[in-house]
């Protein structure tokens, strides 16, 4: 198949992931006001979806602390989702009881990974992520799942794309509606991408994957665009580039959602998505966390005044 | 790796003089040296080593007779300067020179601001260095500016792009480099512009010269390497900002191009350590923080 820039999709799905997966790897902790502000901001620039917080315990993940007050302080625009993390069916319940409408489990394509990171197996993980589904189901609660480690792990390195195909379709057998395959350390090129996608397109339907690329190496925009031309049709980006990566000091994480929606306006893609917009709700947080943008086309677009 | 991408890349090197020219701190004659013969030791088949144009216009480039004479010529490695017009030519060929580059746009704004003359002014005076070139056996590669956009026109059109590039290639150039000077382009307007020129010129003399000023290089680039281009131009460490947007980054790292290159599986005979060291090298003396992701990941070990 002669890989082509046109048989893309029409319209892509943004999932910004800034408010928990970008603030959660940011060192200063956002006052809960704040917070509320920024989701608010990002409500209005047509994002289709906004992953608000994580119902994780607080000894964990400080900045998640306030997922509660978060959680129920939150406008919510019609036909935009909010969906949150829940590690667990405590978690879960917590989440519904503060109003979450939408739930994300995180698994991993490595036993190494699952062990540090959430201190058990990949099978256990998935034992938790069944309570999670069965009372989801049971409440007409979508599922969203995560498969972390897709491209590479920081501890065991090179990860089998026949591994990433197992663990999805395990959450999607359980009853995620769409699993994100996240390139947690950003080590994917469009060589492994690809090679990956073909694996888990063997188990999952195209229409329920997105592509989770983190931007350490550079690689991101280029993955994502082999993705695409691939059929996915799901995106996961944070806004200014929220979210360094825990794993290699001073490295940078999360694709900047502004340069992604860049390049589908240039691609013809639609995505619902004001620019502008974006890049305003990423000044507005990169001013309260006293740091510059991660973003190149909010970098190139404050300098010049002008958007191209 | 793809069937549908080159087996082969090569990567053209210009930070020491795309990138550095873009720098704000001057950098000392030896520094530059020492930066290009380190670079010689990557594998790197081409390394754009300086520019005779006028100090005047541009002081860092200066010093482009001493880069040149100074420099570890090594064998199998080409190390083309800029040369605009027969002065720039002669001075060139007289320091050592056995490769040159010309600049050409697909904008007749930028020409006019640039380099004080229109499109076809500047193509008449390439005329005198092909000649000289030619008469010398001195090869010939012609760069097309603002192949994606322009600061002062805005688009471009892709006829415009194929125009010029038809014109420099007539004219003998070898090869015809396609920058995205201000970074505007995307996948989208990269596949536009390459399949128009391409119908003029063969692909197997086409390169892309990508700045990264919006994020877009490496999508850009893969792109035209699935659209046959096999030759790549980027600079170690991302040197270079961009002079219309301040503040904003320019060159794609050549770092970060040959990460994604080899994880195609397409060959490039770089060293990719090497040439992080050479970056660190570099932004060192320029006390300046590298614009590679793939250095900056790295830096952690």
């Amino acid at each position: 198949q002669e890989p082509q820039a046109s048989g893309l999709p029409e319209y892509i799905k943004i999932v910004e992931v800034g408010p928990r997966d970008g603030l959660q790897n940011e060192k200063m902790i956002i006052p809960t006001d704040t917070k509320i502000e920024f989701i608010n901001q990002l409500s209005k620039t047509g994002l289709p979806a906004i992953e608000v917080t994580s119902f994780v315990s607080s000894k964990w993940v400080p900045q998640m602390a306030d997922h509660k007050e978060v959680m129920s302080g939150i406008e919510r625009h019609p036909g935009v989702q909010y969906p949150v993390l829940t590690p667990n069916l405590q978690g879960f319940h917590s989440a519904i009881a503060a109003g979450a409408t939408e739930v994300s489990v995180f698994g991993a394509a490595s036993e190494s990974f699952s062990k540090m990171n959430i201190n058990c197996s990949i099978e256990e993980s998935m034992e938790r992520f069944e309570e999670v589904t069965k009372s989801a189901r049971n409440m007409n609660i979508p599922v969203r799942g995560y498969v972390s480690c897709a491209l590479g792990c920081p501890y065991e390195g090179n990860v089998v794309p026949d591994k990433v195909a197992e663990v999805s379709k395990r959450l999607y057998s359980m009853g995620c509606y769409e699993i994100s395959l996240g390139d947690t350390i950003g080590v994917g090129t469009p060589g492994s991408m690809k090679k990956m996608l073909e694996a888990v397109m063997k188990e999952i339907p195209l229409s329920a994957l997105a592509v989770h690329c983190h931007d350490t190496y550079g690689q991101a925009l280029a993955n994502i665009l082999t993705a695409i031309q691939m059929g996915v049709a799901v995106v996961d980006s944070s806004v200014a580039g929220l979210g360094g990566c825990p794993y290699a000091k001073g490295a940078t994480g999360n694709v900047a959602t502004e340069d992604v929606i860049y390049m589908l306006n240039g691609l013809g893609i639609n995505t619902g998505v004001n620019l502008c917009a974006v890049m305003e709700a990423g000044n507005f947080i990169c001013t309260a966390l006293s740091k510059k943008t991660n973003s190149k086309v909010a970098q190139a677009s404050f300098s010049t005044g002008t958007i191209n | 790796a793809s069937g549908a991408y080159p087996k082969r890349v090569k990567v053209v090197e210009v930070g020491p003089r795309d990138g550095l020219q873009n720098e704000k701190n001057v950098v000392p004659t030896p520094v530059k040296i020492s930066l290009i013969n380190m670079l010689s030791e990557t594998g790197l088949q081409v390394i754009e080593a300086t520019s005779f144009v006028s100090p005047k216009w541009v002081p860092q480039m200066a010093d482009h007779t001493e880069v040149m004479q100074g420099i570890n010529k090594l064998p199998g490695i080409s190390y083309p300067v800029l040369t605009p017009n027969l002065k720039g030519f002669q001075a060139a060929v007289a320091a050592g020179a056995k490769e040159v580059s010309i600049f050409g746009a697909a904008s007749e704004l930028f020409t006019k601001k640039n380099i004080n003359c229109s499109i076809e002014e500047s193509l008449e005076r390439f005329d005198e260095v092909m000649k000289a070139a030619r008469e010398a056996n001195i090869p010939v590669r012609g760069y097309v500016s603002c192949v994606l956009g322009c600061p002062y026109e805005g688009k471009i059109s892709a006829a415009k792009v194929a125009e010029v590039s038809k014109k420099m290639y007539s004219m003998g150039c070898y090869e015809i480099s396609l920058g995205d000077t201000i970074g505007v382009g995307t996948p989208g307007s990269m596949k536009e512009m390459l399949t128009v020129v391409m119908k003029e010129v063969p692909v197997g003399a086409l390169a892309v010269h990508c700045h990264d000023t919006y994020g877009q290089a490496l999508a850009n680039i893969l792109v035209a390497l699935q659209m046959g281009v096999s030759v790549v131009d980027a600079s170690v460490a991302g040197l270079g900002g961009c002079p219309y947007a301040q503040g904003a980054s320019g060159n794609v790292a050549t770092e970060d191009l040959v990460y994604m290159l080899n994880g195609l599986g397409i060959h490039t005979g770089v060293d990719l350590q090497k040439l992080m060291d050479t970056g660190t090298f570099i932004c060192n003396a320029l006390n300046r923080k590298t614009n590679s992701k793939v250095s900056q990941a790295s830096c952690r070990l």
